[in-house]
């Protein structure tokens, strides 16, 4: 059970996008950027106050894939994955965050839940391949090195 | 408040000399480029500095002749992404830009080039021992043409005054006093624009096909959700100088008849969606967007969207079920988007790029617009110039122009000194062009009978350490993954053609796969039913034409020549290296490799997996790859 706070927050965005079908990705987006998931009762909650049935609901958030009903890390870790990243070698980054991590192709975040490692088809800096996104900064010309200095920065 | 042409004149007029009145500009760029490589901590230390020098403003504040009056200023892509952070110095016309600026380095700037007239050599763009002052010099800027990104690196992108200052806002003045909707469609219609999404359809005739409608409640989109991954430019656009986008939604508006427009951003563009939305808001506060606008009854609202990571939301009919809060996917044509597109509304759907040559065709009229470029395409095309090339970066040039000035005098050639191999057009949607196509001019038509499209504008460089079997095998598995699964001969043929592309890669291929290939690919063009599982095969057909050889190496003589591809890879132990240490016999995690200790060590190719642990932990470099 999810407490109070959670619906007070999720009743603050959904007055921003206003009580109408048309609203649920955006409510969605917001709560995912607060809780960095989308917990599965504040998706049938949000369903009902927009007026759309919970089928609708999840049928919706599971065809994008930004949506995640499972908790992600504290840190996201992106790792750019698109053409020009992908000439410019980023297939040895992605190995070593997930090695570095001990994460695998199913795992994707760590169980002390720092770390959440996935692929991105681009982040709009190719000019700087390959890149890596933790949160929302782009990280340039990284290598499997600075992936690791990255790790520990991360620590702290 | 700005609420009729006159106040806005004035407003005009007031920006344009707050502008002049300033002794330097410090222009940081803040795309999204710049921010990866540290601009912002450069900006707040340059706010700092300046800031904390007496006598100097940081203000719009009148001019007051015992200070020096300074701006700091956030500018869109300056273009040379790799070389960033960069920083302009402006001192009235004369323009010194500087590169790979760390904080280090802005105290020293501040004193020499901003309070001095001393020009730091260090930091200048050099390019083949020539070092070179002003922006507009540096081979990679001077060879451009810039509508679109004229603004970007030039004014503050976040601020409207600046907008106006370099002539924001007239197109949409002459459209609304001097033209009727009509004529604004005409003039579009004339100019010969056609989208720059990646389809090319005329846009005046969209906008005729949307003006004719019964239907009078009509709505505006903007395409932002730039999905080629490897493209940068739309993201550019509405980061770099977002006010343009918006007047040209607005002129599309007026001229269709719409009172509302819509923003889809693609969801890894927060910096896009921040400087919309304060854009937006700043209109808003001055009644330049909302009711009535400059007193002419014109009414225009503007929304955004933020996309949720699928790439099948770029196509038309899927972007506005998603805006609709819908599963994004494409619908059976017709109706087509004009007569029913946004909640069943008659729609103008265009890319950014589109909408932001809008102004300046108003503006300047079709016949300026028409000189620029070929016969068919007018105008000019924003690329992002991508992979094994020497400068990284986003350019704009006339439609026309070819890869070979485009990659060797723009770009500076290969990066590394590496040897050309191909370069990929239109991201996953599109095909390769080779060496022997270097001087084909680039436009819509032309590029086609090569087999490939212009698409959005990504260009990625590729040299000879890219092997084209395996590129295509990662377009083949991004479209895959990407199909929305509505219809069987994507859903299931792209999934058999990647199948067959990660055997080949594997050394696992035959030759038979090759034909297989291609009729897989003929099945799903003519079958699918939107345009990502009509042009998902292309990438795979270009390669098999131009690149043939490499595929039959791969599948007779199991070689990459490019040595990517790890299955073919084959490890060897150089007898003369190794020092018998045993190391890598320890790490081999299939017993491959054998020796006496003291004695070199040697690999038995019938076991090995090509993991290449050995080869990364051998103290000596003992380890090779045979070609
Ligand atoms: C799978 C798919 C993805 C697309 N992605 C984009 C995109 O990211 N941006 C874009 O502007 N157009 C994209 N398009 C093209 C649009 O469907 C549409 O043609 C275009 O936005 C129209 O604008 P234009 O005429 O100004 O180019 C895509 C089309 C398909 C089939
Ligand atoms: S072609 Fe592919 S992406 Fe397009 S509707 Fe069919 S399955 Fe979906
Ligand atoms: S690790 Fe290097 S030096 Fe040691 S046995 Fe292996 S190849 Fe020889
Ligand atoms: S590449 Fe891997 S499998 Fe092959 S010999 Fe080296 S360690 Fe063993
Ligand atoms: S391809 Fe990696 S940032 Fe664009
Ligand atoms: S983002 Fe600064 S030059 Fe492109």
């Amino acid at each position: 059970m999810l407490d109070q706070s959670y619906y007070t927050k999720t009743d603050e965005i959904i007055a921003v996008y206003g009580k109408k079908p048309a609203s649920l990705i955006p409510i969605m987006q917001d709560i995912q950027g607060v809780y960095r998931y989308l917990p599965g009762e504040l998706l049938t909650y949000v369903a009902e106050q927009i007026g759309i049935t919970e089928a609708k609901a999840y049928s919706v958030a599971t065809f994008y894939e930004n949506f995640s009903f499972e908790p992600k890390g504290k840190y996201v870790i992106k790792v750019c994955d698109g053409t020009a990243c992908h000439v410019r070698k980023s297939a040895p980054i992605l190995d070593t965050f997930t090695k570095e991590l001990g994460l695998s192709k199913k795992k994707h975040t760590t169980d002390d839940m720092m770390f959440t490692v996935e692929t991105v088809s681009c982040l709009g800096a190719c000019g700087l391949a390959p890149t890596v996104m933790v949160n929302e900064d782009v990280h340039p010309k990284m290598t499997p090195e600075k992936a690791q200095e990255l790790i520990k920065e991360l620590r702290g | 408040m700005i609420n009729n042409r006159e106040e806005l004149k004035a407003a005009v007029a007031s920006a344009k000399e707050q502008i002049k009145e300033y002794d330097v500009r410090i222009l940081v760029c803040s795309g999204t480029g710049c921010i990866a490589s540290g601009s912002e901590k450069v900006y707040e230390e340059f706010v700092k500095i300046v800031g904390e020098t007496p006598g100097v403003t940081l203000t719009f504040e009148p001019h007051d002749s015992d200070e020096k009056k300074l701006g700091v200023k956030k500018t869109g892509c300056q273009g040379v992404c790799e070389l960033g952070p960069l920083v302009r110095i402006q001192k009235g016309d004369q323009v010194i830009q500087y590169t790979k600026v760390q904080i280090a380095d802005c105290q020293k700037i501040f004193e020499s080039t901003v309070l001095g007239d001393e020009v730091i050599e260090a930091l200048l763009y050099k390019q083949n021992g020539i070092s070179y002052k002003a922006p507009d010099e540096i081979p990679f800027i001077a060879k451009q043409t810039r509508i679109v990104l004229e603004n970007c690196g030039k004014y503050d992108a976040e601020s409207f005054d600046e907008y106006l200052a370099g002539g924001g806002f007239s197109a949409l003045q002459k459209a609304l006093f001097e033209m009727t909707p009509a004529d604004v469609v005409d003039e579009i219609d004339k100019s010969g624009l056609r989208g720059r999404g990646g389809g090319g359809f005329p846009t005046g005739r969209k906008w005729k096909q949307v003006a004719r409608q019964k239907e009078t409640t009509r709505y505006v989109v903007c395409n932002g959700d730039e999905g080629d991954p490897g493209a940068f430019m739309d993201g550019s656009v509405m980061e770099g100088d977002p006010y343009k986008l918006i007047e040209g939604m607005m002129i599309a508006g007026y001229a269709c008849g719409a009172e509302n427009g819509y923003i889809y951003v693609r969801a890894e563009y927060p910096m896009s969606v921040a400087r919309l939305r304060h854009a937006i808001a700043e209109l808003e506060s001055r009644n330049m967007l909302g009711e009535n606008i400059l007193g002419t009854g014109f009414n225009f609202y503007m929304h955004i969207n933020r996309g949720a990571g699928a790439f099948v939301c770029g196509e038309g009919s899927a972007l506005t079920a998603s805006i609709e809060g819908n599963r994004g996917m494409p619908r059976v044509k017709p109706p087509r988007t004009v007569e029913k597109g946004l909640w069943e509304k008659p729609t103008v759907l265009n890319n950014v790029e589109t909408y932001a040559n809008v102004p300046k065709i108003i503006l300047q009229g079709s016949d300026w617009f028409r000189s620029i470029g070929t016969e068919s395409s007018s105008g000019c095309k924003t690329f992002s110039l991508t992979g094994s090339i020497q400068n990284t970066g986003l350019i704009e040039v006339p439609m026309g122009t070819t890869l070979r000035e485009i990659i060797f005098d723009i770009g500076g050639g290969l990066k590394d000194g590496g040897t050309f191999k191909a370069v990929q057009t239109g991201g996953p949607s599109g095909g390769c062009l080779t060496e022997s196509e270097l001087d084909v001019p680039l436009d819509f038509e032309t590029v086609k009978k090569y087999g490939t499209i212009i698409g959005s504008g990504g260009l990625v460089v590729m040299d000879d350490n890219t092997c084209m079997v395996e590129v295509a095998r990662f377009f083949m598995s991004f479209t895959q993954r990407e199909s929305c699964g509505k219809c069987v001969p994507c859903r299931e043929g792209t999934k058999r053609m990647l199948e067959i592309m990660e055997k080949i890669v594997a050394g696992k291929g035959e030759l038979e796969d090759i034909d297989r290939l291609q009729e897989l690919a003929t099945m799903i063009k003519s079958t699918a039913l939107c345009g990502l599982g009509k042009s998902a095969p292309l990438p795979v057909l270009s390669t098999i034409r131009m690149f043939r050889d490499e595929y039959v190496e791969h599948i007779v003589d199991h070689k990459c020549r490019a040595k990517v591809c790890e299955a073919m890879k084959k490890y060897v132990i150089n007898p003369d290296e190794c020092r018998g240490c045993s190391k890598c016999a320890k790490n081999c995690p299939v017993g491959a490799i054998s020796g006496v200790v003291k004695k070199p060590f040697t690999i038995d190719p019938s076991v090995c997996i090509h993991c290449g642990a050995c080869k990364e932990n051998c103290a000596f470099d003992a380890i090779y790859i045979e070609d």
